[in-house]
């Protein structure tokens, strides 16, 4: 079904909502081809098969990653969770605690819409009549 | 605690939701720029400039050493003060649905009519330039007879596709001939709203603070409003009587496409 994606009644939602569902969609999508792929190499046994298998993958990492990048550069609170987890050494899970808090208490700081204190309006794009 | 000290204030938690939505329901009309233009954040109080990636040369003291320094477009910062009297506040808490939000009705519409003008006309002090200011068209004039409308958004869309400029098409509409429009119908019983935004393909919208009217692309990329704290209801004082609260926000706004838009004066 093409609005599958949608959790809310599609007609309701603004463009950039709309927008950010799709690419939500197909950052899943990457990610269960790029687990697809994983599983095909690890069971192939045919060399240029394999080889054409880790080329697609490759691909698939490719469009995860522009996928993130544009939804991270949309919530800038993901983006600044995204920043204290990603590429670092370490503990993982220590790292995502410690982004979170610290992402968390900046933006209510900076009385960021996380704090409640915004009206939350945003872009109006596709509320007009 | 946040720099709009909200918890400052003799308000109870249902009486700022009331103060809230009462904000939110004035505001979503008037905000015109808003459904026209793209937008980017909220970022933040602390945000203070949008990149605006160009340099200017500067003569360093320095031997063997050239500098130059990053442009940026500082922020503005929009505030519009109201009062609501406390017996009002303390009426809505017993459940009374006609609360007394008059001020704050006015302070969410100039608010609105300051942001859809500083984007559509400019805001000379902050440094913003206006899309009907950048434009490179020549304006054409709307005159008074607004059976004439069509003809003169289709001369717009003409100069707009002229210049390579897609569609979508948006236009925000002044006061006085947004209530003109609403009033007339063309030959026929055709609604003249209806006929102008068949011819725009987009959305025409009711816009205080702009003068005329302003017909814009929506392709995208062209139009940047880049929100700092995005509209929010903040403490400033009280007395017996009343508190003083305020509306706040703060944003850049700057053209792409100087190209992408057509005004249509007055």
């Amino acid at each position: 079904m093409p609005t599958d994606q949608y959790h809310e009644p599609p007609d309701e939602l603004s463009d950039e909502v709309r927008t950010f569902a799709r690419l939500c969609t197909s950052l899943t999508e990457e990610a269960e081809a790029i687990g697809w792929y994983q599983q095909r190499l690890a069971l192939e046994t045919d060399r240029e098969a394999r080889a054409i298998m880790a080329d697609a993958q490759g691909e698939e990492f490719k469009h995860f990653c522009m996928d993130l990048e544009f939804l991270l550069r949309r919530v800038p609170l993901w983006r600044e969770i995204a920043q204290g987890i990603l590429f670092q050494d370490g503990d993982i899970v220590e790292h995502g605690e410690a982004a979170e808090e610290a992402a968390v208490e900046g933006a209510s700081a900076r009385g960021a819409t996380e704090s409640g204190a915004s009206l939350g309006l945003g872009s109006l794009k596709g509320a007009a009549s | 605690m946040s720099h709009l000290l909200r918890e400052h204030a003799p308000i109870t938690e249902e009486s700022w939701a009331r103060i809230d939505e009462e904000a939110r329901e004035r505001l979503v009309p008037a905000l015109a720029a808003r459904k026209l233009v793209d937008f980017a954040g909220p970022l933040g109080w602390q945000h203070s400039a949008t990149n605006l990636g160009r340099i200017a040369a500067l003569d360093a003291p320095f031997p063997r050493i050239t500098a130059a320094q990053r442009r940026v477009l500082p922020l503005v910062e929009l505030r519009a003060p109201f009062d609501v009297l406390r017996a009002e506040l303390a009426d809505s808490d017993r459940g009374a649905e006609d609360t007394d939000f008059d001020d704050l009705d006015e302070a969410a519409h100039a608010l609105a009519a300051a942001e859809n003008a500083a984007v559509f006309h400019g805001f000379e002090a902050s440094g913003i330039v206006g899309i009907a200011q950048a434009s490179t068209h020549t304006a054409i004039p709307l005159g008074k007879d607004c059976n004439r409308y069509p003809r003169h958004v289709a001369k717009a869309i003409e100069l707009l596709l002229g210049a390579g400029i897609d569609g979508p098409y948006g236009m925000a509409l002044g006061p006085a001939a947004h209530e003109l429009v609403l009033e007339s119908t063309e030959d026929g019983g055709w609604l003249l709203l209806d006929h102008l935004r068949k011819i725009l393909g987009g959305p025409l919208v009711w816009a205080p603070g702009v003068e005329g009217a302003v017909v814009v692309s929506m392709r995208g990329g062209d139009f940047l409003f880049e929100s700092g704290e995005d509209i929010s209801v903040g403490y400033e004082s009280h007395g017996g009587d009343a508190v003083t609260l305020y509306l706040e926000e703060s944003f850049s706004f700057r053209v792409a496409t100087p190209e992408a838009a057509v005004a249509l004066t007055p």
